[in-house]
């Protein structure tokens, strides 16, 4: 077993400031590394993200198996369910689950919602898409490699059910960018010239 | 009677969860080095609810908040000791979670057995039988309806 946060109280604090502004700020980079020496198949940013959310009272979903589940479990204190439905705080480090399919929360109590954390193969804000909406001044760029083909269909679907909808953290590594569901993503190819 | 045999893990953890620090650290001299251990949570300090029963058959109801210490530990080959006890004791909480860890591998258990938890024990044992004896001498018997039916 691997050890938590060094200080849970203030790597917590750094985790949750570095979610803070990733959410205020969709799409611009935000660094964790509080966590060095993490099981297989987890990366600094989104074990961080999962540790400063999840306790005892956020139902958790993940895709991870072996070691990195009980070191999730085991560290969060949280309940796994397996139908991700059911979760608050759901961790995917392969594939990522249909959004459609996560608990959007109500139109009474949208902040129920799910938060997807999501393991990406990289990320960068100096290519790839244009993001606009809510924390961004006019547009931002950002790029994430290794999500599913129809993830802007996806995407679209969730923008249009607010206030319901999911939250998604998009983790490479010890990056880490939010895409809150007020996000409208805009493809390079539908943007006007001087976009 | 408790013996190496018979005493399961909960047993020995429940006997190192009451003792102190300095009496573990006591009995501990005579044994040759424990393993190095790598701390995986705390030493930590926090608090839990006390639940409780009235007459042992009544509704649970919330007694009062306690503090706890908790610690978990993991030697080189993975084995992993945990501890949680009342107070506020952090080095107690490590020490006895390493000791949790050690007592589950071969090579050391039959001397932190007979040498630590063995003696831990029946001083438990006697300090829990005289406090029963103290509090037993001060009972009162009330004939109500309910002891005379």
């Amino acid at each position: 077993m691997k050890p938590g946060f060094a200080e849970p109280v203030f790597d917590s604090q750094v985790g949750f400031s570095a979610l803070m502004q990733a959410m205020a700020r969709p799409g611009r980079i935000q660094r964790c590394q509080m966590l060095r020496d993490l099981p297989d198949g987890l990366e600094p940013a989104a074990a961080a993200a999962l540790l400063t959310l999840a306790d005892a009272e956020t139902p958790v979903w993940t895709d991870t198996q072996g070691e990195a589940r009980e070191w999730i479990a085991f560290h969060t204190g949280a309940p796994l369910v397996a139908e991700p439905v059911r979760a608050q705080f759901l961790l995917a480090t392969r594939s990522m689950p249909e959004l459609a399919a996560l608990d959007p929360g109500t139109d009474e109590t949208p902040q129920d919602s799910a938060t997807l954390i999501l393991q990406v193969e990289a990320l960068d804000d100096v290519s790839g898409w244009w993001l606009t909406g809510p924390g961004i001044e006019t547009t931002h760029r950002l790029s994430a490699h290794g999500l599913p083909a129809d993830f802007l269909a996806q995407w679209n679907a969730n923008t249009a059910r607010f206030p319901r909808g999911v939250d998604l953290i998009l983790c490479a590594g010890e990056r880490l960018a939010a895409l809150a569901r007020t996000t409208r993503i805009l493809e390079p190819t539908l943007l006007p010239e001087n976009g | 009677m408790i013996t190496l045999e018979t005493m399961e893990r909960p047993a020995w953890m429940a006997v190192l969860a009451r003792a102190s620090a300095e009496e573990i650290g006591a009995l501990l001299r005579d044994i040759p080095t424990l393993p190095t251990h790598r701390v995986i949570r705390g030493p930590e300090i926090g608090l839990t609810m006390m639940r409780g029963r009235a007459g042992g058959d009544g509704a649970a109801f919330n007694l009062g908040e306690a503090t706890i210490t908790r610690c978990s530990v993991s030697l080189a080959d993975g084995t992993l000791g945990h501890c949680w006890r009342l107070g506020r004791d952090r080095r107690a909480a490590e020490l006895a979670a390493l000791l949790d860890a050690c007592l589950q591998g071969d090579a050391l258990r039959d001397a932190l057995f007979t040498r630590v938890i063995e003696p831990l024990r029946a001083e438990q044992a006697e300090a829990a039988c005289l406090t029963a004896r103290r509090a037993a001498a001060t009972e009162v018997r009330f004939a109500t309806l309910a002891t005379m039916r």
